[in-house]
């Protein structure tokens, strides 16, 4: 324990730490020009969406599958644990409520499958799309699609040249030399109409490019790049049929949904159209992976989602990268696909040993943290599409928040006169320090409303209230302990404040700490509202510790300076009748617990 | 003196240990009573934790929420959840049986001049149904242990033993009262519940902490047993309990009192329930039910007993025959 020197000195410069401290809080809330905290979904309603199922034959789901379902919902919506969503299943729909107007989006991203599989590359092309994007380097990628959707008017087409679109006809410009095998550079035999992932069966009938006209060479005469022919060796006819069929410019056919089934090869799209793949069985999965993170990647500014295997993971992670190592182009890459669509396909420089993996792609902080918390969270178990979006009133009556403001300030009020009254003049010592620990309160719900998606919801705001009681303890203890210091006589005002403080700091940190405690593993067990609360409840303790460290105790050490205090002024509560100093009459028969 | 006077000045002395067997009674016959309010009429839980009906339909004429929930509560229902949602109302209740909801459907038709069949009624699971609530529970068990670990660190076992049992005495107790009145027990109040949990240890802690202080001194020559050591710093922080108490209690008094006369029904004040009973109960149990319970515990250590029986054959008062002759 620090001796009591070690705070003695310089309470104004600990004041105007404090001082510092709200300010920078202050300043925050005008820079965002958030003044009022974020309010939760009883306070100010939100927003509901209704997910429904899309089953195969339409049938509803299992019961526990839907559960599963609400279970992985839930902690994907609450994923950060201070906002207090509601999940519930409605028939067999489930509802969503996220407290503020305007989340339809982030619900959109909550009800993605994300299954996540690592499949090692073994073909890939560049589709016109990508070929436009490097020619003309247009950031618009709505061009393209637009573009070749008009010679998928022709259906059945075989991968005739005559079916090219024409701004798609500069296949070979590929100006970065990026190595790509494009033995199959025609995007568009996959003429169906309806593209949907459902009759890719029936894609396969129409469109004629047999696995013969896939296998020979059948160098693409526009094609420079390096190796113009996929090797065929190891690739199921049947998936390489549906790769020529597969038209990437279409962004129907690289949507989420696709469930492709890790034991299976399979053909897929890049996310942004540019490329398509074949790739191997997957040899990892989601369920491999023990928990995601988003993060900056070193050195660099680009995000990633980082992501930790679990032990039997990492092996199969081992032993993926380093076959994909020792292959040649393009079977050196590994693909990242999730919902059927890949992400990214990194070339393998190295076999990556020890369990861990970054996911690049064309990540910002929000996606990436979106992404890693579908990863961490799992995936779902049923694929869901939107059936409604409402904006929500407020759960509780407006009667209800303006009733509790009422009497927290009712309440308030009746502390600073019992504060006034029973410890004259060092209750404006407990008075000011509540007024600073409203101010921090304040100030830090809106801060962290504007930046970490925190929102008052009633009981947030009655606990507050409640924490009044133990920040006002605080100054009661220490209180207490001075006038003990006192009573015995020996000292001054300015030795007993700090000799006081020693021992008061003591109990008040062990019973801050038990509080904080009780938070953390609220916070990190429970989910929604629970975790919402217990977030709130470490807030405020942390609040009292500063105020009491920051405030109170500096602020008592400067009024023991004065007079009005040090000489024991009647009302200045630190009088001789009060602290029974002067008392001789023999009625005080209890000695302080410490003499005995 | 006056004991308004002596409380300012910080000069009582109690014998809150001494009167051991009244307290446990005490807490006895509430528990008993708590446990069979329990078993007998159980939790009137909300539809939150037990899922329910929702009513949706668009009134014809402009109405307003508190019209809205009136409506409702006028046909028996209890705390109905009204929102809008866009030009759409959107109501929450309990579960209904077919012939309520039935009924439901033609009073809105009637007041709000929907047509019966576009009045949409479905069933809703509980938002904090199974998994939340079993989370809640794991949390709070590992809360507990968390708790005992860091207690028995930072004083020693048996206070942490003694500050979680006085705990759950405030736990059953709140629950208690919850199902006696059949108030319902919502989301906000499970959260209430939590804030007693936070409170109660806060004060045990504060007080345990100057027991320790003053029974660390505490040795074969002391004229006082631990009991009697305990029951001066018990009376030593008093002031402070008392105080702290009634700061935290007043704005939650001031909630209820708002919540039951003026808004009546409603969050506020379940949520405002929980919080004072728990807040009365803990700040009892702090003093009258964890101070003895560790000072039962505590003079069966031989060290303690020795200077009992000493204090006792020289006559060194009550307290200290007692604790001599209970578990000499």
């Amino acid at each position: 324990m620090a001796r009591p020197t070690s705070s003695h000195s310089k309470p104004g410069r600990t004041l105007l730490l404090l001082l510092a401290l709200i300010l920078a809080l202050g300043g925050t809330m005008f820079l965002q020009k958030a003044f009022t905290p974020k309010l939760g979904l009883d306070l100010a309603g939100g927003t509901t969406v209704t997910l429904s199922p899309v089953t195969q034959d339409g049938a509803s789901p299992p019961e526990e599958i839907l559960d599963r379902a609400v279970n992985i919902i839930r902690d994907r919506v609450n994923g950060t644990g201070i906002s207090d969503a509601e999940v519930a299943k409605s028939g067999d729909n489930i509802i969503i409520s996220i407290p503020g107007v305007g989340q339809s989006e982030a619900i959109k991203l909550v009800a993605t499958t994300a299954e996540l599989r690592f499949r090692q590359v073994l073909a890939m092309e560049m589709t016109p799309i990508a070929q436009e994007q490097l020619a003309t380097e247009a950031p618009s990628p709505d061009v393209s699609p637009t573009a070749s959707t008009a010679p998928s008017s022709t259906p059945s087409v075989a991968p005739s040249q005559s079916a090219r679109p024409q701004p798609s006809g500069s296949p070979s410009v590929s100006p970065t030399g990026k190595a790509l095998s494009s033995a199959l550079t025609d995007p568009a035999p996959s003429t169906s109409p309806t593209p949907s992932q459902g009759d890719r069966g029936n894609r396969d009938k129409k469109s004629t490019p047999s696995p013969s006209a896939t296998d020979e060479p059948a160098p693409d005469p526009n094609a420079q790049t390096p190796n113009p022919q996929i090797d065929t060796k190891g690739i199921d006819p049947a998936v390489l049929k549906q790769y020529a069929a597969l038209d990437c410019t279409d962004p129907k056919n690289r949507g989420q949904g696709v469930q492709d089934d890790p034991g299976k090869q399979y053909a897929a799209c890049e996310s942004n159209g540019s490329f398509k793949y074949v790739l191997d069985v997957a040899k990892v999965v989601g369920t491999d992976i023990s928990t995601a993170t988003a993060g900056v990647q070193q050195g660099t500014t680009e995000w990633v989602v980082q992501l930790d295997f679990k032990s039997a993971g990492a092996q199969e992670w081992s032993k993926l990268t380093s076959t994909a190592y020792n292959s040649q182009e393009p079977r050196n890459k590994v693909a990242v696909v999730l919902d059927g669509v890949v992400i990214t396909a990194p070339n393998i420089i190295s076999p990556i040993p020890g369990g861990r993996a970054e996911i690049t792609g064309q990540f910002d902080q929000q996606s990436a943290t979106e992404l890693a918390e579908q990863l961490k969270y799992g995936a779902l178990p049923l694929k869901f599409e939107r059936s409604s979006i409402d904006t929500v009133s407020s759960t509780l009556g407006q009667d209800q928040l303006q009733g509790g403001l009422i009497s927290g300030v009712i309440g308030l009020a009746l502390v600073v006169v019992y504060c006034l009254l029973y410890y004259r003049g060092l209750g404006i010592v407990a008075v000011l320090s509540l007024v600073v620990a409203s101010i921090l309160t304040y100030t830090a719900v809106v801060v962290l409303g504007q930046n970490a998606g925190f929102r008052l919801s009633l009981p947030h705001i009655i606990g507050l209230v409640v924490s009044i009681g133990i920040t006002a303890d605080s100054f009661i203890v220490y209180f207490e302990r001075i006038r003990d210091e006192m009573k015995e006589g020996r000292r001054t005002l300015r030795a007993a404040v700090e000799v006081a403080w020693v021992r008061a700091r003591r109990t008040i940190l062990i019973a801050d700490a038990v509080m904080f405690i009780a938070a953390i593993v609220l916070y990190l067990l429970s989910v929604g509202g629970v975790a919402g609360f217990a977030f709130a409840m470490g807030l405020t303790t942390l609040i009292d510790v500063v105020v009491v460290f920051m405030f109170t105790k500096p602020f008592i050490a400067l009024l023991a300076r004065l007079k009005f205090f040090a000489k024991g002024h009647p009302l200045s509560g630190l009088d001789a009748e009060r602290m029974s100093v002067a008392d001789t009459s023999g009625s005080v028969r209890k000695t302080t617990p410490r003499e005995a | 003196m006056g004991l308004g006077r002596r409380l300012y000045r910080g000069e009582i002395d109690v014998d809150f240990v001494g009167k051991w067997r009244l307290w446990y009674s005490l807490s006895a016959i509430l528990l008993v009573i708590s446990f069979a309010g329990l078993l007998w009429n159980g939790l009137n839980l909300g539809v939150e934790f037990k899922g329910g009906s929702v009513f949706s339909f668009q009134p014809t004429q402009t109405v307003s929420v508190q019209e809205v929930r009136e409506t409702f509560s006028e046909q028996g229902i209890h705390q109905p959840i009204v929102q809008t949602a866009g030009d759409r109302y959107r109501v929450t209740t309990e579960t209904l049986v077919e012939s309520q909801s039935l009924r439901m459907q033609d009073v809105i038709s009637k007041e709000f001049g929907t047509p019966v069949e576009q009045v949409n009624v479905q069933s809703i699971g509980a938002s904090w149904g199974g998994e939340v609530s079993t989370k809640a529970l794991w949390g709070l068990v590992a809360f507990m242990v968390a708790i005992i670990a860091y207690l028995s660190m930072a004083f020693e076992p048996k206070m942490a033993l003694a500050a979680i049992v006085a705990l759950l005495h405030d736990l059953v107790i709140t629950a208690g009262v919850y199902a006696w009145s059949g108030f319902e027990v919502t989301p906000a109040t499970l959260l209430g519940f939590l804030t007693i949990l936070g409170y109660s240890l806060y004060d045990a802690v504060v007080v345990f902490d100057m027991i320790k202080e003053v029974t660390a001194k505490l040795g074969t020559t002391s004229k006082q047993t631990y009991s009697m050591a305990a029951n001066d710093a018990l009376n030593h922080t008093l002031i402070r309990s008392l105080n702290t108490s009634l700061v935290a209690i007043l704005p939650v008094a001031a909630i209820l009192f708002i919540g039951t006369t003026v808004l009546g029904a409603g969050t506020l004040k379940d949520l405002a329930l929980a919080l004072f009973v728990g807040m009365v109960v803990g700040t009892y149990s702090s003093i009258c039910v964890a101070t003895p319970l560790l000072v039962t515990l505590k003079e069966r250590e031989p060290k303690y007993q020795a200077i009992a029986r000493r204090l006792a054959s020289t006559g060194g008062g009550k307290g200290a025959r007692r604790a001599a002759a209970a578990k000499g």
